[in-house]
Order: structure tokens, then C-alpha cells, then sequence
């Protein structure tokens, strides 16, 4: 589904600031995987994600997915095969903008759009029945602008039109840290739903060693660029987190550091 | 009694500044870019549309010409930013010196066309300005039902979302570059609009005309905006609130004129207007926010 290979990227290269962020990254992904991805600062788990979303081209490697070489395709080309949602919850909808009208914009992603009526006669009321499966109480409120709801409201319909059309791939960058601990396990859950519901390939930032246990078939740990730890199966399923430190610092030979994950433990 | 008056040339003109205004929205308010193209691109409108007429080509079919003379004006700016990469304000600026050349070209090196002493058959003129007000609204609503045709197809939409939220927008499998251009492309056409119905009233096209446009159009829209945003914010009230923005700032100045004003301050009172809309609700914000009371955690029970 997914194939990275000898993935590297620099920032600012040849200047004081520079910064590699990723370090020859190999990384395949299954048809259906569900993955999580935990690592300390500045491991490079968003620069992963935005280099596969296309944000800006990587020094090295190649990036395919479903078999298609997308290393060098713009980033709104490679949207059709992919769903995004952002850690910031304003970053996903277009706030000025009606509910009904993100979802139609986003349920053409990758079809094409033409200059003809926005809406099928139909799509309202379909809208209407998706949303109700949030359980947020959105479904009456199809025409009010988006920049109108909560944070927690903006990010599970920024999931939804990230699913409306079945993604190849669906990227999640740490899309609950924003959210307060209720808001964001709510979120999860209907993360989890979709996720489930659709056979979805997922990569899901976290920043929370419990839900990257919890979720998903596979976890992997990145460290300074490059994946340190990758286990599934049985022994994702028996993980606990003093496993995973243990794991942490007996590969990489110092200890996890994260502010956020620590104090979230 | 003067003042009355002059009221059906203040609202003849102050349509066709609204007219104008209606592509300053799309740009500024639409698209989120300060393009200052339109005070060339208002001027190209007019000399293009002067020059057509005097040469005897069709009243209708020369507009139609300065409104895609304009559209390319946008055009040009539009490559400038995204596939140059330059800012969009400097972007803008840079096309508006370029057609400053321009529209003395077309002109044929002369500053002035002036359709006075031909018997030329125009759409509307400052002789008449009861059916200049009909033509420029007539123009004005088929405008702005096109415009809500079109912002609501498929394509229309994501114009909306490219300046609402480029981010978003990528994400959907959006071109927001292309986006840009087209929007840019709309919005000077537009103008160009205006500046052909502004010559044909005035009797002639000028390299001067439409100096300062961005700020009279930026100005109505401000106007316009604080009243229609009160009635009912959406697209179609919005637009014609801008007209009627347009219309009142050209009542104000016609009154200020009457006072006895001296015409060569108008200008500056067009960019006080402007600071005034642009900075009280900066200053509401900044010196007189009133603290807000500590939300409660645990989130929204319905979020």
C-alpha cells in the first residue's frame, strides 16, 4: 500500500539552523494496516507525514503508494489517495464556510471538479445521515459555518470528509493533542469507528503512549529520524508502556524523552 | 436643494464604483489577497473600450474585450505570485506599473480618449444619468447573479476555500495556485468592467482615471459590509451591500464636494475613510477587550 525507501530530508541545509529530520526511513505498509507512531521531539514523526502528503519534496527515497511513484507529484495530485487530518483543529475546515460545504468540497477530492451545481439534489440529506453518526448533534446545523464550532466539532468533521472518499491512505498528525482529555477520546472513538468500518490504512501520530497501544494493529517508534522500534500482532496486542520504554532505551541507548508523552503517561 | 441634485450623478457614479468594488471583494475579501492590479487594470478597461469605440467597433462587444483585457491583467499578476513566487501585493503593484505602459499603448502614446465631438452610440453617459443609474444596475445585477451562479458550482466552491483555507484546500485535491489566477483573473475582469462603463459616462478615458480605485473599492466594501453583515451574512447581500457601499461613499463625497472641500483633499479623505473601517475594530480588539470570564475546563459537554 504504502513503500518508503531511504527517506532523508534537511532543513535549512548548509546553514547554522539546519536540521535532518529524516535519515534514510524505510517503511512499508500493508493493505489495511493500522499503525501508530510514537517517538520523542523532533523525531521526525510530523516531517514523516507532510513528506508523504507532499507538503515539500524529500532530498532522497521515494515514496509509492498503491504502486504509484508520488515522490515528486504536487500535493494537491497525491490528495486522491490520501486523508488528512492536522493537529491544529482550525487547519482542516474552512471556517467561513458551511458544514454542508466542506463536505461537498471534500467528497469531490480527486474526482475533478467541474462547473456545475455544487451540491447533487440528494447530498444534503446524505450529509445529514453521516453526521448524525457522530452523535455531536451537527446534523441540524448543516448550514451554519464552520469557524462556529468547537474545536472537537471542526476535528471530527475534518475526519469525516478525510473519509468521505475512501482514502488510500489515511494520515492522522497528532489530531487530538489539541483537544481536551474528554473532547479527545471522543475523537479517538470515532477514529477508531471510521478507521474500522472502512478497512482504512492508517498512520496515526500520537503523543499518548496508552492510545498507541490501545489502537491500531501496529506501533512504531521513531528516534532522530528513523524507525527504532516496529512490532505487531501478538506482541503489539501484549504491549504495555514499561515494555516500550524498556524497548526505547535498549535500542537507541539513552532514555525516551518527550515532554509531552512523559507527562501524559 | 444643490445637493439633491446632484444626487442622481452621485448614485449613477457611485453604481459603477460598486460595480468595481464587486471585483475588489473577490479578490480581498474572497480570495484573502490585497491586489492592487485593479488600479491599472480599472484604467485598462477604460482606454481599451475608448479606443474600440472611436475605431467603430461595437459598444457591447468592446466591453466585453475590456473586461477580458482586464481578466488578463489578473492573469499576469496571478503567474507573477504563484508561479513566480512573489508576494501578491508586490505581485499586484508590479502589474499595475506594467500597465501603466500599457494603457498609454493602447491609447497611442495619448493620455486622453475622449469620445467628445464623435456621435457615438454609448450604453450610458453622464447627460443622462436617471438611465446611466438603470444601465450600470441592470449590469450590476446580471453580475452579481452570475457570480452567485457561479460560487456555487462545483469549481466556484473551491475558489471560496482557497481563501478561506489553503491548507484545507490542498488537502481536498485543490489547485490552489490555479485557483488564485482564475479568482485574480474574475476580479480584474470586473473592474475592467467598471472602468469601461466609467469612461463611457465620464465621455472619455484618462492614463490617470482610477488612481487610488483600490481604495475607493476597499472603502465600499467596508461600507457596504457593516450594514449588509447586520442583515443577513451571506453572498448575495454581501455583494449588494458592496454596491450600496459604493453608492454611499459617492453621496458622501458629493456632499463633502458641495461643503466647498477642495476636490485635490479627496483623496485623502478616501484613505481616512478606509484607516477608519480598517482601525476601530483593530482598536476595539486591542485597547477595549473586555476580559472574558474563565471557561470552565473539561471541554464543551457537546463537543
Amino acid at each position: 500500500m504504502l513503500k518508503i525507501t531511504g527517506l532523508q530530508k534537511t532543513f535549512n541545509p548548509g546553514t547554522i539552523n539546519a536540521k535532518t529530520a529524516l535519515r534514510g526511513l524505510d517503511l512499508t505498509l500493508n493493505d489495511g494496516d493500522f499503525v501508530t507512531v510514537i517517538g520523542g521531539n523532533g523525531a521526525g514523526k510530523s516531517t514523516l507525514l507532510n513528506a508523504i502528503a507532499g507538503v515539500w519534496k524529500p532530498d532522497y527515497g521515494k515514496i509509492e503508494i498503491d504502486g504509484v511513484d508520488v515522490t515528486k507529484m504536487p500535493e494537491h495530485k497525491r490528495a486522491r489517495f490520501l486523508g488528512r487530518v492536522f493537529q491544529d483543529p482550525m487547519k482542516g475546515t474552512a471556517p467561513d464556510m458551511e458544514i454542508a460545504e466542506n463536505l461537498c468540497i471534500a467528497a469531490r477530492r480527486g474526482v475533478g471538479r467541474r462547473l456545475r451545481w455544487g451540491f447533487r439534489p440528494n447530498e444534503r440529506q446524505q450529509y445529514r445521515e453521516l453526521l448524525s453518526t457522530l452523535e455531536l448533534g451537527l446534523e441540524s446545523r448543516l448550514s451554519a459555518k464552520v469557524g462556529l464550532l468547537s474545536g472537537g466539532q471542526r476535528q471530527a468533521i475534518t475526519l469525516l470528509m478525510a473519509t468521505l472518499r475512501r482514502p488510500k491512505l489515511l494520515l492522522l498528525d497528532e489530531h487530538t493533542a489539541a483537544l481536551d482529555p474528554k473532547t479527545a477520546a471522543k475523537v479517538l472513538e470515532i477514529t477508531d469507528k471510521l478507521v474500522s468500518e472502512n478497512n482504512l490504512t492508517t498512520l496515526m501520530i500520537t503523543h499518548n503512549m496508552h492510545d498507541a497501544i490501545a489502537y491500531g494493529n501496529r506501533l512504531i517508534m521513531m528516534h532522530e529520524g528513523k524507525i527504532l522500534i516496529d512490532v505487531s500482532g501478538e506482541e503489539k496486542k501484549n504491549l504495555t508502556i514499561p515494555d516500550l520504554l524498556g524497548l526505547f532505551e535498549k535500542a537507541s541507548g539513552s532514555e525516551f524523552a518527550n515532554d509531552k508523552v512523559i507527562l501524559s503517561k | 436643494m444643490v445637493f439633491f441634485n446632484a444626487l442622481p450623478g452621485a448614485v449613477a457614479e457611485g453604481l459603477i464604483w460598486g460595480l468595481m468594488a464587486i471585483g475588489v471583494y473577490i479578490s480581498y475579501k474572497i480570495l484573502d489577497i490585497a491586489d492592487l492590479t485593479v488600479d491599472g487594470s480599472i484604467c485598462t478597461g477604460g482606454c481599451v473600450c475608448a479606443i474600440l469605440i472611436t475605431r467603430g467597433v461595437p459598444v457591447y462587444l468592446s466591453v466585453i474585450i475590456a473586461f477580458l483585457a482586464g481578466a488578463l491583467a489578473g492573469i499576469v499578476t496571478g503567474l507573477l505570485h504563484t508561479a513566480l513566487g512573489i508576494p501578491s501585493i508586490l505581485a499586484g503593484i508590479l502589474t499595475q506599473l506594467m500597465l501603466y505602459s500599457v494603457n498609454l499603448a493602447i491609447m497611442g502614446g495619448r493620455s486622453i480618449a475622449s469620445f467628445v465631438g464623435g456621435n457615438y452610440s454609448l450604453m450610458l453617459s453622464m447627460r443622462d444619468n436617471i438611465s446611466a443609474m438603470l444601465v450600470a444596475g441592470g449590469i450590476i445585477a446580471a453580475a452579481i447573479i452570475c457570480l452567485w451562479l457561479f460560487f456555487y458550482t462545483e469549481v466556484g466552491l473551491t475558489l471560496k476555500s482557497t481563501g478561506d483555507n489553503p491548507d484545507m484546500s490542498r488537502a481536498q485535491g485543490i489547485n490552489v495556485k490555479l485557483n488564485k489566477v482564475i479568482g485574480l483573473a474574475i476580479s480584474n475582469g470586473i473592474v475592467a468592467l467598471a472602468g469601461a462603463l466609467y469612461a463611457q459616462y465620464k465621455g472619455s478615458a484618462n492614463i490617470n482615471d482610477g488612481r487610488g480605485a483600490i481604495v475607493v473599492g476597499l472603502a465600499a466594501i467596508f461600507i457596504g459590509l457593516s450594514v449588509s453583515l447586520k442583515i443577513k451574512p451571506n453572498f448575495v447581500v454581501s455583494l449588494i451591500g458592496v454596491v450600496g457601499g459604493g453608492v454611499i461613499y459617492y453621496i458622501i463625497y458629493n456632499f463633502v464636494i458641495l461643503l466647498g472641500l477642495n476636490t485635490s483633499y479627496l483623496k485623502m479623505l478616501s484613505a481616512i475613510i478606509v484607516v477608519i473601517f480598517l482601525a476601530v475594530p483593530y482598536i476595539k480588539g486591542e485597547y477595549f477587550k473586555k476580559q472574558k470570564p474563565i471557561p470552565e475546563t473539561g471541554g464543551d459537554a457537546d463537543a
